[in-house]
């Protein structure tokens, strides 16, 4: 039995549609619909905003500042799912490949943070990473052992280790990114690997391939959908991250989501916000039809 | 152990490798690491996160005693059941829908039920924080009647995460199985409650687990609608972390984080590690 015609059973098809539909449209188009209509709206007084249809909003959006942000913004998050693709794929292959006894717990593994309490993870990282957090104290322990050594064979010392500032800086906001959604990469890479047929790479190594150039030009390009979900699955939460730039981030480290947020408590610019949100919103979906174009193309052909 | 093994290692066993396994071991510590030392100084008897000076729960009595910080946590839990029951409901009727029926304007409806999981989530708040200013929603309602904007919220970008993993699991659902159903005498209700129901379990507990940790863990779109006196437990830690870090933020989070890890593998009794996975 194939789908079913609605006209064929409209108390059934009522009951199961009216629910969510209502609410999608009530409490999901409405909101963004109020947004997309403030973004072409003016302030006038502190509460008042008038709905003139001006673009000015958006002519703001394109100034020099806010293009610089909104490319960093891309920059770090392209930078961000870069890192997780390649610390990502070999554990995904490793988990793949692993024995069906170690799969489930190294995939439990993976799972667990992603679980997790965001706010938690960000916070245990910024305890790590502070001027007094285990990761200066280690890298100061190497640097005197390191100082040690050299008197030891007779060389001048180091001068005494300085504390690194890690956080509050572009680093700690990748650093931090890469944290939080390392996991978002992993399982989708996981779940695309999986699939794959292994008699191919069999096939591959006896035919005299290596493991790297089977790798490159085997498993890459079968895993490839799975590889462009896992990309866009990080890319996405990364380019609208709020938290980790705004906990871990300096002065200048701020994203396009911390502008948007200032316009709605500290700048009290509803309008001016409400066109950056649309802008950001308008750059995911043209995210996703270039993913959607990708798709396509293994069809075609 | 397996580490030493002495079978040969097969080509495709990568991860018996010695580079792949230090590989996984590094991006493991990388993953707990910073959880675990989080867990192990809420334990810490100093008022600064740094050296250690011996042991005490005094934090966890602190945290504990902290009304406002139980108040939030018990507010985020409340929120995260209310959340979860709604989208369970919303969710599974519109993975039914889209699974079962042919109508027009499917693929828009489709869509757009699918489209809270990809708009960023501040986009998500913003626009919460002016619907709910636009029609003049109460905040100075008796508990727990005003948590209900953020209830609302939750919904939003909860059920269609639900909706996802039932429509996979919808997928492999034996059609002729409704309609024997129907064929011996069942009702329209009865098929849904005898048949299908039990077919979708694991993706109901699936999906439960997934929207009740969506919502405990949401802090952006809460934050931009709850009101002065809604605290949620993460908007909480935040203004905590924002002012300072005390070993108390320590003692609730490696509460919140134990609660995390039992909900978890309450998930894999009912399930089995893989079909979660696989929901992901």
């Amino acid at each position: 039995m194939a789908e079913q015609d609605w006209k064929t059973s409209k108390r059934t098809f009522a009951a199961v549609s009216l629910p969510t539909l209502l609410w999608v449209v009530v409490f999901f188009l409405v909101p963004m619909a109020i947004v997309w209509l403030y973004s072409f709206g003016e302030n006038r007084g502190l509460t008042e905003i008038e709905f003139s249809g001006t673009l000015d909003n958006y002519k703001r959006a394109t100034e020099w500042l806010y293009l610089g942000i909104f490319g960093k913004s891309f920059a770090v998050a392209a930078l961000v799912t870069l890192i997780c693709l390649i610390i990502g794929f070999p554990v995904a292959m490793a988990i793949t490949f692993a024995s069906e006894k170690w799969r489930p717990w190294l995939l439990l593994g993976i799972m667990l943070p992603f679980w997790t309490n965001l706010l938690i993870r960000t916070y245990a990282l910024m305890m790590l990473l502070g001027t007094q957090g285990f990761a200066n104290k280690g890298m100061g322990a190497l640097w005197e052992g390191t100082s040690w050594i050299k008197t030891l064979v007779g060389l001048q010392p180091l001068p005494t280790w300085e504390p690194v500032q890690l956080l509050f800086n572009n680093f700690a906001v990748v650093f931090g990114l890469v944290y939080v959604h390392l996991p978002f990469m992993v399982l989708p890479l996981y779940a695309a690997l999986d699939r794959l047929d292994r008699s191919l790479i069999e096939a591959s190594l006896d035919l005299g391939a290596g493991h790297f150039r089977t790798i490159m030009r085997i498993v890459v390009p079968l895993a490839a959908p799975g590889i462009i979900a896992g990309v866009m699955i990080t890319l996405i939460p990364a380019l609208g991250a709020y938290l980790t730039p705004d906990l871990m981030g300096g002065t200048d480290s701020q994203m396009i989501a911390n502008v948007i947020e200032r316009q709605f408590k500290k700048a009290n610019d509803w309008p001016f916000g409400a066109a950056l949100s649309f802008l950001l919103i308008y750059a995911m979906f043209a995210l996703i039809a270039i993913q959607s174009m990708h798709k396509k193309v293994p069809e075609v052909r | 152990m397996a580490l030493f093994a002495r079978a040969p290692v097969a080509p495709l066993e990568y991860s018996r490798t010695l580079w792949m396994r230090l590989w996984v071991g590094a991006v493991m510590v990388f993953l707990y690491a910073p959880l675990v030392v989080l867990m192990i100084f809420s334990f810490n008897d100093s008022k600064r996160n740094v050296v250690w000076r011996g042991f005490t729960t005094k934090y966890y009595e602190k945290a504990l005693g902290n009304d406002q910080l139980v108040e939030a946590l018990i507010n985020s839990l409340t929120i995260a059941a209310l959340a979860t029951l709604a989208s369970l409901v919303l969710g599974t009727l519109a993975a039914v829908l889209l699974w079962r029926f042919r109508f027009p304007w499917k693929g828009a409806i489709d869509g757009t039920i699918s489209l809270p999981i990809i708009v960023p989530e501040i986009c998500l708040g913003v626009a919460f924080l002016m619907f709910f200013a636009a029609v003049g929603w109460p905040t100075d309602l008796v508990w727990p009647f005003n948590l209900g904007a953020i209830t609302i919220a939750h919904i939003t970008f909860c059920f269609p995460f639900v909706t996802m993993v039932v429509r996979s699991r919808l997928a492999s659902f034996n059609r002729e199985q409704e309609e024997a159903a129907k064929d011996l005498g069942a009702s329209e209700a009865q098929v849904f409650r005898d048949v299908l129901i039990p077919h979708i379990k694991p993706a109901l507990v699936a999906g439960a687990l997934l929207s009740f940790t969506l919502s405990l863990d949401d802090f952006v779109i809460t934050y931009f609608t709850s009101g002065p006196d809604t605290i949620t437990f993460p908007v909480k830690v935040y203004s905590m972390v924002r002012f300072s870090v005390t070993p108390e933020v320590n003692a609730a989070s490696t509460l919140l984080i134990i609660l995390t890890v039992i909900l978890t593998f309450i998930a894999l009794k009912a399930q089995g590690v893989k079909a979660i996975a696989e929901t992901h």
